[in-house]
C-alpha cells in the first residue's frame, strides 16, 4: 500500500574535479570555474576536453576515509561522497543503498588479466554495500542517463510504498576510452568545452563524478526539500537519438505536476538536461515550451562538469538543491546566443532568486526521460 | 498480502526453449541463441526487420516481450503498459565485444552500432518502440531475481494511477548464457500478483 507520507532530501554531497565536498563545489561554481580541461591524449584519443577527477587529489582525500587500498577510482569517489552523509544518518535495518550508475568499473575490461565479472555493476553496488555496513540488498538504476534522477523517483516510490524507511542514493560514473570512444564514434563529441542551448554548440564534453543524497520520510528540521512529483515516461522513438516532439520528456514533466498538484506558474527553476547536442537541447526546448514552462528561468549545468553521465542527474539535483537554499541560480556556463528554435529563458548570468518549487529534468539513450518537482521546506 | 492485481500472461525463454503461459511452444536441441532466438521470432510470427539489427539481450528481451504484447495490445488505442525491466549482468556481454574493438591501436574500430547497445535499457526502448508504449520505464540491476523489488515497484506504478498495465521482465543474458522471464501485470488475470507466485513462476 502506498502511505500518503511526503519524502524529503535532507542531506547531500558529491565529488567533482572542482571539489571534494560540496561546498568547495559551490564555490567554485559561483565563481563560474569549470572542471573542463583540455586534454592532450588520453587512450587511442587526442586533443579533446574532459572533466577530469586528478587520481592524486582524490587518493589523498580517500586516506582521510580508509586506508584500503582495494579500490577502483569510481569506488574511492562513490565512498567519499556517501560518507559524510552515512555520518550524519544512521543506517538502519531498513534502509537500502541505491546506485545509479550506466558504466560502473567498466574501465577494468581493459585489464584482461582480471576476471571480466569485475566490471559487473552488482559487485560494485556490494562493495559500497558492505563498505558502509547496509543490511538490506543494494539496488542499481542503470537506464542510461536519467539514471541519477530515476533513482531518486525509485528511492522516494519505494520509501512510500514501505518497503524501506529510507534511502542512501549514490550516482557515479567515470571517464574511460570506453565511453569516450563511443561517443567519438557517435560523432557527438563538441570539439570545444560544451555550450548547451547555444547557437555554436556542436556536442557533448564528457565528465566523471560522483554525488550521494539521503532520502527519508523524517520531517528535517534544516535545509530540506519534498519531492512532490515525479515521472519517468518513454519516447517511443529512436533508440539512440532524442525525439523531435519532446514527447516522453513532456509527458514525464505533466505527470510530475500532476502528482504536485500546483500550477505551472508557482516554478521558480528547471534545471535541465541540456547535453549540448543539436538535438537533444532542441527537444527540450520543444517540451518546455509545449508544457508552458518555458519562462521560466533554466540552466543546463554540463558546462562546469562536462556530461558524467549516470551522475549528472543527481549531481545537478544536488546542485540545485544548494541554489534552492543559497537562494541564487547558476549562469548556464558556455551560453552566450540561443541556439534553439523556440526561445526558453537560459541564465546568462548568476542571478539572486527567492526559489520554492524547482524542476529537475534529464533524458538519455533508448529514448528515456525523468522530471522530478522539488519544494523548498526549510 | 491480497492483491487486486493479477499476473494475466507470463513467457519463458531458456536451454533453447520458449514457453508462454506454461506452455511450450518452441524447443531445440544443440544450438546457440542467435539461431534460437531467429528460430523463436518465425514461430510466434514477428515480422520487424530491426529485430536482426539489435544485440543479443535486446533480442532476448524484445522477444519475451513480444510473445506477450502481440495479443495484449490494442492497435487503435494508446496502450498505457509500463515497462521494468532487471537482469544480473546489465550490458556485459556487448561492453565486452565492444571492448574488443578498442584494445588493439593497430586493429580500432569503434562502431556506433555496437556502442548503443552498451546500455540495458536499450532493450526497453526497442519493446517502447515496437508497441508505441510512451509509458513509465525503468532498468534494474540485481546479482539475481529479486521477486520482492519487481512486485513492490510494479505494485506502486499500479496503485499511485502512474500506469494501467505493468510488463516486468528479467533478461539476463551473458556468453551464450540466458534466461528470459516476462509476466504481465494488470487487474484481470487468475494468478495472483504476489512474490510467492513471481518467484514460482520464475522458478518452474
Amino acid at each position: 500500500m502506498i502511505a500518503n507520507k511526503t519524502i524529503y532530501i535532507s542531506d547531500a554531497n558529491c565529488v567533482t574535479p572542482l571539489g571534494f565536498d560540496l561546498e568547495a563545489n559551490w564555490k567554485a561554481l559561483v565563481k563560474g570555474q569549470s572542471g573542463i580541461q583540455f586534454q592532450e591524449k588520453y587512450g587511442n584519443l587526442s586533443s579533446i576536453y574532459a572533466s577530469i577527477i586528478e587520481d592524486e587529489k582524490l587518493n589523498e582525500s580517500f586516506l582521510k576515509v580508509s586506508n584500503e587500498n582495494t579500490f577502483t577510482k569510481l569506488e574511492k569517489m562513490l565512498i567519499l561522497a556517501l560518507h559524510p552523509i552515512i555520518n550524519k544518518n544512521k543506517v538502519t535495518e531498513k534502509s537500502v543503498l541505491i546506485l545509479s550508475t550506466t558504466k560502473g568499473n567498466i574501465s577494468l575490461l581493459e585489464n584482461q588479466e582480471l576476471p571480466i565479472e569485475e566490471a559487473q555493476l552488482a559487485t560494485l553496488a556490494k562493495k559500497i554495500n558492505t563498505f558502509f555496513g547496509f543490511k538490506t540488498e543494494p539496488i542499481v538504476v542503470s537506464n542510461a542517463c536519467v539514471s541519477g534522477v530515476l533513482a531518486v523517483s525509485v528511492a522516494k516510490r519505494m520509501i512510500q510504498f514501505g518497503a524501506y524507511e529510507n534511502a542512501f542514493v549514490i550516482a557515479g560514473d567515470e571517464i574511460s576510452e570506453f565511453v569516450l570512444s563511443g561517443f567519438n564514434s557517435f560523432q557527438a563529441m563538441s570539439s570545444l568545452p560544451c555550450a548547451p542551448y547555444d547557437e555554436s554548440r556542436n556536442g557533448v564534453t564528457l565528465g566523471e563524478a560522483a554525488a550521494a543524497v539521503y532520502i527519508s520520510s523524517e520531517k528535517p528540521t534544516e535545509n530540506a526539500v519534498a519531492i512532490i512529483g515525479d515521472g519517468a515516461i518513454n519516447d517511443a522513438n529512436h533508440i539512440s537519438g532524442p525525439s523531435r516532439t519532446g514527447e516522453g520528456l513532456f509527458k514525464s514533466i505533466e505527470s510530475a505536476f500532476k502528482d504536485a498538484n500546483i500550477s505551472k506558474d508557482k516554478l521558480d527553476y528547471i534545471s535541465a538536461h541540456g547535453t549540448a547536442t543539436l538535438y537533444n537541447d532542441e527537444m527540450e526546448a520543444t517540451a518546455f515550451s509545449r508544457s508552458h514552462i518555458d519562462t521560466v528561468a533554466i540552466n543546463s549545468l554540463k558546462g562546469y562538469y562536462g556530461h558524467t553521465l549516470g551522475a549528472s542527474g543527481l549531481l545537478e539535483i544536488v546542485i540545485g538543491l544548494q541554489s534552492v537554499y543559497n537562494e541564487e541560480l547558476l549562469a548556464s556556463k558556455g551560453f552566450k546566443n540561443s541556439g534553439v528554435s523556440i526561445p526558453i529563458a537560459i541564465l546568462k548570468e548568476n542571478r539572486k532568486k527567492e526559489i520554492k518549487y524547482f524542476l529537475k529534468t534529464a533524458s538519455g539513450f533508448g529514448g528515456c526521460n525523468t522530471a522530478i518537482l522539488f519544494e523548498k521546506i526549510n | 498480502m491480497t492483491t487486486n492485481y493479477h499476473i494475466s500472461s507470463y513467457c519463458k525463454i531458456e536451454n533453447n526453449t520458449l514457453q508462454l503461459n506454461g506452455a511450450t511452444v518452441l524447443e531445440m536441441n544443440d544450438v546457440l541463441f542467435p539461431e534460437f532466438i531467429k528460430n523463436a521470432s518465425k514461430t510466434i510470427g514477428l515480422e520487424y526487420p530491426k529485430f536482426f539489427k539489435m544485440d543479443n539481450l535486446s533480442k532476448l528481451a524484445f522477444l519475451g516481450a513480444e510473445a506477450i504484447l502481440k495479443d495484449n495490445i490494442d492497435l487503435e488505442n494508446e496502450n498505457d503498459i509500463a515497462l521494468v525491466f532487471a537482469n544480473k549482468s546489465s550490458s556485459l556481454d556487448t561492453d565486452v565485444k565492444y571492448q574488443d574493438s578498442i584494445s588493439d591501436s593497430e586493429n580500432y574500430f569503434p562502431s556506433p552500432a555496437v556502442f548503443v547497445y552498451t546500455l540495458p535499457n536499450i532493450c526497453v526502448g526497442e519493446i517502447s518502440i515496437k508497441h508505441q508504449l510512451k509509458t513509465e520505464n525503468a532498468f534494474f540491476v540485481f546479482d539475481d531475481f529479486k521477486p520482492d523489488f519487481m512486485s513492490n515497484y510494479a505494485s506502486y506504478l499500479l496503485e499511485s494511477g502512474k500506469t494501467q498495465k505493468v510488463l516486468c521482465g528479467w533478461v539476463e543474458y551473458y556468453k551464450n548464457e540466458y534466461k528470459a522471464f516476462v509476466y504481465l501485470v494488470e487487474k484481470s488475470g487468475t494468478i495472483a500478483h504476489d512474490k510467492q507466485n513471481i518467484q514460482t513462476l520464475y522458478n518452474q
